[in-house]
């Protein structure tokens, strides 16, 4: 994430507010960050009171995100094990299925987590709810990463299996634009520094992406039967033994309970930062 | 153990899959904690200066 | 009403005038198409094959880059703050401006597009159906188009951020006007994909001036 360079988010400012010397560049920024005093200060502070209660949100953030980590790290070792050891080889396709056990789970947190981004992006822009923007800000980049390696163990799945390493299958597709539709959302917030403004474009952005979402699922689908696609991927016929099953809901539940995990943390630090971003907007005030 | 490792000949995509996730999470978490730390140091350090 | 078509015709004589004119976006698409057999190598029956997604291709690049003109220029001189104010609607104002873009970036390739069809290898019989998928098409890539170009309004480096939002949500249109024109170009039935393509439109109609409005609410503040 490049972002932009030459804002006053991605300065450390504190040096030159210590000195009371701005070389010229900065001078520019802070005639833009007086200009946003002026008019965004009130917005800002209401903000932070308005946060639904910031602190009881961290003491609830910091407390939760061990017992998190904790649940995610005993089922992982549970359903590792499974995956590994417990559960037979497929008896079609060997131990390559056991890709399964990363695969699925990451696959079903790509979409949860878009769809997490959706909810929390309609809560933000329908209640003006901040902690609503910060959790759909930290929604973005791990189900982003989610949705990445949903494709690659994908395609790692699929050279064993059908000998090829990406095939132009129908729902392969879908998830690869999955990942852009991510990469946009992404981008949006780091375009826009002014946070309550970024946040209001990424949840439109967000939500134009949901409506679409169907419609890219469907097109997709005509797409790959006009070309007549191998159909590798079938609707799952045999239903799944229960050696297999556990390892797999067991690896599910510690991603999901690793994604909240993380998404704690990001929103905590994203909070914390957008508290810094004041302290340093009041500083420049004071410091002239 | 070396049939263990082998994989029934599929090791060359078994374990890349797990290395890969394996990466990629514990690269989200460390730099997760890691921005949440430097957010928190940060704040400490502008919370001394303010009188 | 009468501000609504003032409006669709200062913007569509100004780019005109500044922009190239029309002109230019049809030059950027028949650009693309020429060089493409340079890449592909000169196989009439390779061309052929690849021809409607190509051409659907280079329609959607030539939409992209006259994009980040929709507002940016407007939203710098003070314009769209002008426009704000006045009795119109924010959705309408949105809707002004992005018929004029369709009108001066999509329709000459509407028209002027199936010229190209020879130089792909496509029989003339294959122009009628390019002109149509393009009607029916390009103006949901004007509509959502202008949500991108809306988002990024007064962003730096806005025309990048435009082709990441635009791209993905561009990917059914693409889906089913290149799927028509195939369908009519190997003589299959392609009345399903242009009905779908033209409902996409019809979609993009519905949900676009909202989105597109709401998001010059939220830069112009």
């Amino acid at each position: 994430m490049g972002g932009g360079r030459g804002t006053a988010r991605q300065y450390d400012l504190t040096p030159h507010l210590a000195s009371g010397q701005f070389p010229h560049r900065f001078g520019c920024v802070f005639k833009k960050v007086d200009q946003r005093i002026v008019t965004h200060a009130p917005t800002v502070l209401g903000q932070l009171h308005g946060l639904a209660n910031p602190h009881r949100f961290m003491g609830f953030a910091s407390a939760a995100t061990p017992w998190c980590m904790a649940l995610a790290g005993t089922l992982l070792i549970a359903g590792l094990y499974g995956a590994l050891f417990a559960a037979p080889a497929d008896y079609q396709q060997g131990d390559s299925a056991r890709i399964m056990y990363v695969h699925v789970p990451a696959a079903w947190l790509a979409m949860a987590g878009y769809s997490g981004i959706v909810i929390a992006s309609a809560i933000g822009l329908i209640f003006k709810h901040p902690l609503a923007d910060t959790a759909a800000k930290s929604m973005a980049l791990p189900g982003a990463v989610f949705t990445a390696l949903a494709l690659i163990t994908g395609s790692l799945w699929g050279k064993p299996t059908w000998g090829t390493f990406w095939v132009w299958d129908a729902r392969l597709t879908s998830v690869l634009v999955l990942l852009f539709l991510y990469v946009g959302y992404m981008a949006i917030w780091e375009a826009i520094e002014e946070p309550t403004r970024a946040a209001r474009a990424a949840a439109i952005l967000a939500l134009v992406g949901a409506v679409n979402v169907p419609i890219i699922h469907y097109s997709v689908e005509w797409w790959s039967t006009l070309h007549q696609g191998t159909s590798v991927l079938r609707k799952d016929g045999p239903s799944m033994p229960w050696s297999m099953l556990w390892p797999l809901l067991s690896m599910a539940f510690a991603y999901q309970a690793l994604f909240a995990g993380i998404v704690l943390v990001r929103m905590r630090s994203e909070i914390l930062e957008r508290r810094l971003r004041t302290r340093r907007l009041s500083l420049g005030e004071e410091a002239p | 153990m070396w049939e263990f490792l082998a994989m029934g000949g599929k090791a060359a995509y078994v374990w890349p899959s797990f290395l890969i996730s394996a990466v990629a999470i514990g690269a989200l978490v460390a730099w997760s904690y890691h921005r949440l730390r430097r957010a928190k140091e940060m704040l400490a350090l502008l919370e001394e200066d303010k009188p | 009403m009468r501000a609504f078509w003032g409006l669709v015709w200062r913007d569509t004589v100004l780019a005109a005038r500044i922009g190239g004119g029309f002109g230019l976006g049809f030059g950027f698409f028949a650009l693309v198409i020429a060089l493409v057999p340079l890449g592909v190598g000169p196989d009439p029956e390779t061309l052929r094959q690849a021809a409607p997604g190509l051409l659907w291709l280079a329609a959607i690049l030539s939409v992209l880059i006259s994009l980040d003109r929709l507002f940016q220029a407007d939203f710098e001189d003070g314009t769209l703050d002008i426009l704000r104010l006045s009795p119109m609607p924010l959705e309408l104002m949105v809707l002004a401006k992005v018929l004029a873009h369709w009108l001066t970036a999509c329709l000459p390739l509407v028209l002027a597009g199936p010229l190209l069809c020879p130089i792909l290898g496509l029989p003339v019989e294959a122009m009628v159906p390019t002109g149509l998928t393009l009607l029916a098409g390009t103006p949901a890539l004007s509509l959502i188009g202008a949500i991108g170009a809306a988002l990024s309004v007064g962003v730096r480096r806005g025309g990048l951020l435009i082709a990441a939002i635009c791209l993905p949500l561009f990917a059914p249109t693409l889906i089913f006007g290149a799927g028509a024109l195939k369908a009519a170009v190997d003589g299959t039935e392609m009345l399903t994909p242009l009905v779908l393509l033209a409902a996409q439109s019809l979609f993009a109609l519905a949900i676009a001036p909202w989105a597109a409005a709401g998001a010059l609410r939220v830069n112009m503040t």
